[in-house]
């Protein structure tokens, strides 16, 4: 230990690190897992970057380049140029407009040679210094509502343009920031009142319309019943109530029907069924009809999500065994080295080595909370939790969906899923924070 | 400033927890609680292949192999990758138009996909497949694949060895659903019977597949694999060459040869005319000759020798002999005063061929004349006997005798389908007579004659007995089993019971018998079935037949009958033929008799042998009226096809057939409750009842 550069190791965090490296290792055992084939030359295509497991090997030998580079950077460098960085994420996330290519169902990568870049997966990096850099302003008073929504407005830019590229999975990590806005004092009643149109849409989801709207009504008669002292006193209790009540009726109602027949497609309103275990309505199909021709079989919708879980549920308790993995080996569950990489996990290591990993990453996360906290910094801390809250929405949302409790979105799994971009772009947001915390007791600004 | 929201850290914190128990509850729930993945997972995944053992083989006494397996070839196509091939080539080979090709190839894809092998052509002919391996490198994408087939190699013994086909939605159930569509189970014959030994055990392969259901490779390296373990072989007491002497000799004839081996019940040679070659069924042609056989009103399929019921006539006389010499209602020194009738009765029936003085003077010399007189009367002593009080009481003693000689019950023997044969009980002329009938009634009963009816095999077993003097072993094909177990021995145990029925019957009373049936070979009706230095014992029989062909009563040519053993010392072969609509006893019957005794016991055919072989083998015996029936089921079917489907194809030829002549079905059809017994056969294809109804003597 004492032969470390005491220039870079000062003050670094090893912890975060030994998890990072766990990870990435773990990650590659999985896609090694998924890929290999019978009779495959292990070292040999390992050294020549022809399977996958090779190739992320080397994706991971660029990203410590890189993080070493990071390391060495100064910490008042992000700080500094965060509004820039944001500018350019933008800039860049613009520039896919024009010049995206013409890969299967998405507009959101610009190809430059051999390597394909999506600027919606690593421009939350930029989002997350720049949210760090505004709320860390020493002008920014976060308890009024101007500087709340400047913030939201901040994280909810790239989120509409990814959208607009198609990228609706990408596009959901950016509310995650509403995590560190809650941090800095957003209030508590936003997040109730999101949990609750959360939960209204689910009702939504689930119940027929009429009978949530004739149980929204009871509801609302009920409050007014025990509330009629106040409302005797006070005139606006009941404006209140009949506000809200119209409020989520009408969410209920108009707003989410508007939104699955015109905003999402039609395979996203069915990935959304599908997770709840229902049929899609007739009338949302029927408004889709015209892109029905073009989409896959209906059939087909969950085949993802039940094979997913055929695997993980099959490795039961201790799991089948590193290649002895049916499920996987032989390609039944789609997109297994990337975005459903957990069921590799769940089907060869059971429910000791899911729950290992799940372990990994709670210990991950509470870790980086830790190290907010120690922060003498809003800059610091903000970022930290920016970290925080990107790390927990891709895990929880990509965990959740290969198990069924979610609606399949493309998001990767931090660290394990194979892909270039995604393996960079979490190891940089990572290191910055190593670097930030390695320098704890200077104060950003 | 910030530092007052310090504690919003910790519900930060509570959410993370919070979302990461429910997603490990939820893993709990899918890899614990819920057992179903494992099953789904493996279903997905692993493809248990079937292995099929190799049937048991069956030998003859000599060892030699009379139904073997051999491999056909089918030929597949993976129509992804027939690529570039010479179509109009191809098909000139196969002998198909491209019209067709076409079909097939569609037909595969729409089976199987493209990228998996269907199959293009089943079970190719030598020819076909010596063509296609010459130019197989001509067309990628097709291959042969081997497939299992039985084979007859002796060509012979159809009925004995029966056949297997697929197993029947019935045949699954009945087994416990251990067979599954598309397994080969025996379907009769000794294929049937021993269907357990022959099938020997499947084993399993265990093979991984892919998403696209393509198989790459074993799982877990075979640990869950179980070999197949091949059937068992039967040791038969069966002589091939025999036969196929036998079958030779009964080429267009109806009736049945059965010969038995006394002393262990073993039977040699079981033939049922008209026969067919057993290696029609297997092969290309398989169920197109099923279909035609089965519609064949002669009744190819139809194993006579344990399902024909003949009456057995004269042949019946040695054992009306002996019950009649145990019961002591005669001794063997009693004579009867037959003047060519008898007359007791009053009606002056039966006739006897012969009249003159003393031809009937002791029991010997009745059966060596053939007495008719002399054994209706013998029949009447014997069920009048006084010691019994009335008829009903010593008929039914009668009748136990005739089922301890093995007559009216089943014998057991080891092939599916036997009959029971026909010895009726009392209550039969009770309903036939309201109850009033006396021995005078049914006094032709003691000729083997008013409605008794034996199998072939049923006769030649009753001879055993008298050549054994009063044991026999139920007759049987398997001697023994290769690698027998103990299920085996339970199998077989019943074949190597020595069965003393009625060896209470005296010495002398046998003595007297089976001289009396050497003076038939010597000076009698069988003096064709001499053999030298062989003493045969034998007797003739001729039954009266008749049918009814288009409301008419037909009387047909009479039934020969033939049995006999030899030697007359300790008797080594039973022999009972039944040849129909032949004549007398002894102008077929015996000297297919002899030849069958002479090549099994001298192995050699003398001279006259040979030429008899020649004679008689070319000799079409075929009754006539088949013709006429044929045609008139045939139309009688085409016509019932036409009434019920309204599709004239079948019916077609038996308009154009018959201008002029009007089909035989013409008459608007009854409802069935209101038909005779006679139309409903009629309409009836299924030959078993027909047979059974044109073998049955309406007198």
């Amino acid at each position: 230990m004492n032969d470390r550069n005491p220039a870079i190791s000062k003050g670094i965090d090893w912890s975060i690190v030994w998890i990072y490296i766990a990870l990435v290792a773990i990650g590659l055992t999985a896609i090694f897992a998924a890929t290999y084939k019978e009779g495959d030359p292990v070292f040999q295509s390992f050294l020549r970057f022809k399977t996958d497991y090779s190739k992320q090997f080397y994706f991971f030998v660029i990203s410590l380049l890189l993080a070493l580079f990071l390391l060495l950077t100064d910490s008042k460098f992000f700080t500094a140029t965060a509004n820039l960085l944001y500018a350019f994420g933008i800039f860049t996330l613009l520039l896919v407009f024009p010049f995206h290519s013409d890969i299967k169902g998405t507009q959101s990568i610009i190809k430059l040679g051999a390597f394909n870049f999506q600027p919606a997966e690593f421009c939350k990096v930029f989002v997350c210094l720049a949210l760090a850099k505004y709320l860390s302003r020493p002008e920014t008073e976060f308890s009024k509502t101007r500087s709340q929504l400047i913030a939201a407005g901040i994280a909810l830019f790239p989120a509409v343009l990814a959208i607009m590229q198609s990228e609706t999975g990408l596009a959901l990590v950016y509310f995650s920031f509403f995590i560190v806005m809650y941090r800095e004092g957003l209030p508590s009643g936003i997040l109730v009142i999101g949990f609750s149109v959360a939960a209204l849409i689910v009702a939504t989801l689930i119940l027929e319309k009429f009978t949530l709207a004739i149980i929204l009504t009871a509801i609302a008669v009920l409050a007014l019943y025990m509330m009629r002292r106040q409302a005797k006193r006070n005139r606006s209790v009941f404006l209140k109530v009949a506000f809200l009540w119209a409020v989520c009726v009408g969410i209920q109602l108009y707003a989410v029907p508007f939104v699955f027949k015109h905003v999402l497609k039609l395979y996203q309103v069915e990935r959304i069924y599908s997770t709840v275990g229902k049929e899609v309505p007739s009338e949302y199909t029927e408004a889709h009809q015209k892109e029905t021709a073009t989409e896959v079989k209906k059939k087909d919708t969950d085949y993802n999500v039940r094979q997913s879980k055929i695997a993980i549920g099959s490795g039961q308790l201790f799991g089948k065994g590193l290649l002895k993995a049916t499920q996987t080996r032989y390609d039944f569950v789609p997109e297994q080295r990337t975005d459903f990489i957990f069921c590799t996990i769940g089907e060869g290591f059971g429910f000791t080595g899911s729950f290992i990993l799940l372990a990994i990453y709670l210990l991950l996360l509470f870790r980086i909370v830790t190290i907010a906290e120690r922060q003498r910094s809003v800059f610091s801390r903000c970022y930290a939790y920016g970290v925080a809250a990107v790390f927990f929405f891709h895990i929880a949302i990509n965990i959740a969906m290969t198990v069924g409790l979610a609606p399949v979105i493309g998001i990767p799994l931090p660290f394990i899923s194979y892909g270039g971009t995604s393996l960079l772009t979490f190891t940089i947001l990572l290191f910055i924070l190593i670097r930030l915390d390695a320098d704890r007791q200077m104060v950003l600004r | 400033m910030p530092v007052f929201n310090q504690s919003r850290s910790r519900i930060i914190r509570l959410i993370f927890l919070i979302a990461f128990v429910v997603i490990a509850a939820q893993l709990f729930y899918l890899q614990i609680v819920e057992g179903k993945y494992r099953q789904l997972a493996m279903d997905n995944a692993v493809y248990p292949k079937i292995i099929y053992p190799e049937r048991g083989i069956i030998f003859d006494r000599k060892g030699k192999a009379i139904l073997n397996n051999t491999i056909i070839y089918d030929l597949m196509v993976t129509p992804a990758e027939v690529k570039g091939i010479d179509t109009l080539d191809f098909c000139r080979m196969m002998s198909i138009d491209t019209a067709d090709f076409k079909k097939r190839i569609l037909e595969a894809k729409l089976k199987n996909t493209a990228v998996r092998p269907s199959v293009f052509k089943g079970l190719l002919t030598a020819d076909l497949q010596a063509k296609f391996e010459e130019n197989s490198w001509k067309y990628p994408g097709f291959y042969l694949v081997e497939r299992p087939l039985r084979i007859y190699p002796f060509n012979a013994a159809a009925h004995i060895l029966g056949y297997i086909k697929e197993a029947d939605p019935k045949d699954i159930e009945r087994s416990g659903n251990y067979y599954r569509m598309g397994d080969y189970i025996g379907k009769s014959g000794l294929e049937a019977y021993y269907e357990k030994v022959l099938m020997g055990q499947r084993g399993v392969q265990h093979l991984i597949k892919d998403n696209k259901n393509r198989l790459v490779g074993n799982y877990e390296n075979g640990v869950f694999d179980t070999a197949a373990i091949a059937g068992r072989g039967l040791r038969t007491y069966i002589d091939i060459e025999l036969q196929q002497l036998a079958e030779k000799l009964m080429t267009n004839k109806v009736g049945a040869v059965v010969a038995l081996d006394p002393k262990t019940g073993g039977i040699l040679t079981m033939v049922s005319g008209p026969n067919f070659n057993p290696n029609d069924l297997t092969g290309p042609d398989g169920s197109k000759n099923f279909s035609r056989m089965t519609l064949d009103v002669t009744g190819p399929m139809l194993n006579r020798a344990i399902a024909g019921l003949y009456e057995p006539g004269s042949t019946f006389k040695p054992l009306g002999a002996l019950i009649a010499l145990n019961e002591g209602v005669i001794t063997p020194s009693y004579g009867f005063p037959c003047t060519g009738r008898y007359t007791l009765c009053g009606h002056g029936k039966p006739a006897c061929t012969h009249s003159g003085g003393g031809h009937a003077a002791n029991v010997r010399l009745s059966i060596a004349n053939s007495c008719n007189s002399y054994y209706a009367h013998v029949y009447r002593l014997t069920v009048d006997n006084p010691k019994y009080g009335g008829v009903r009481k010593g008929y039914e003693v009668w009748r136990h005798y005739l089922n301890e000689f093995g007559l009216g019950v089943k014998l057991g023997v080891d092939l599916p389908g036997e009959s029971t044969g026909r010895v009726y009980d009392g209550s039969v002329y009770d309903k036939e007579n309201n109850g009033h009938w006396t021995s005078c009634t049914n006094l032709t009963l003691g000729i083997g004659q008013d409605k008794m009816g034996t199998t072939a095999l049923q006769m030649a077993n009753a001879m055993c007995i008298v050549a054994n003097k009063g044991y026999y072993y139920t007759p049987h094909f398997v001697e023994k089993i290769d690698g027998e177990n103990e299920a085996d021995t339970a199998l077989m145990s019943k074949f190597r019971i020595k069965h003393e029925v009625l060896t209470r019957i005296p010495d002398t009373a046998y003595r007297a018998v089976i001289e009396g049936m050497n003076d038939v070979v010597k000076f009698g009706t069988a003096r064709i079935a001499q053999i030298p230095n062989i003493d045969v014992c034998a007797k003739t029989g001729t039954a009266e037949n008749y049918t009814i062909l288009d409301g008419h009563r037909i009387k047909l040519p009479n039934n020969s009958m033939f049995v006999c053993f030899a030697p007359k010392e300790n008797p080594k072969i039973a022999v009972a033929v039944f040849v129909q609509n032949a004549g007398f006893g002894a102008t077929w019957g015996g000297p297919i008799a002899r030849i069958i005794i002479e090549k099994y016991l001298n192995d050699t055919l003398m001279k006259k042998s040979e030429a008899d072989v020649d004679r008689i083998s070319k000799a079409n015996l075929m009754p006539a009226y088949f013709k006429r029936l044929q045609y008139k089921t045939d139309s009688a079917r085409a016509y019932k096809w036409y009434n019920d489907y309204k599709d004239s194809t079948l019916i077609k030829r038996f308009l154009r057939l018959t201008t002029g002549v009007k089909p035989v079905e013409e008459k608007k059809p009854l409802p069935v409750k209101d038909m005779t017994r006679r139309q409903v056969l009629a309409l009836l294809p299924d030959k078993k009842q027909f047979y059974r109804y044109c073998e049955f003597k309406l007198s």
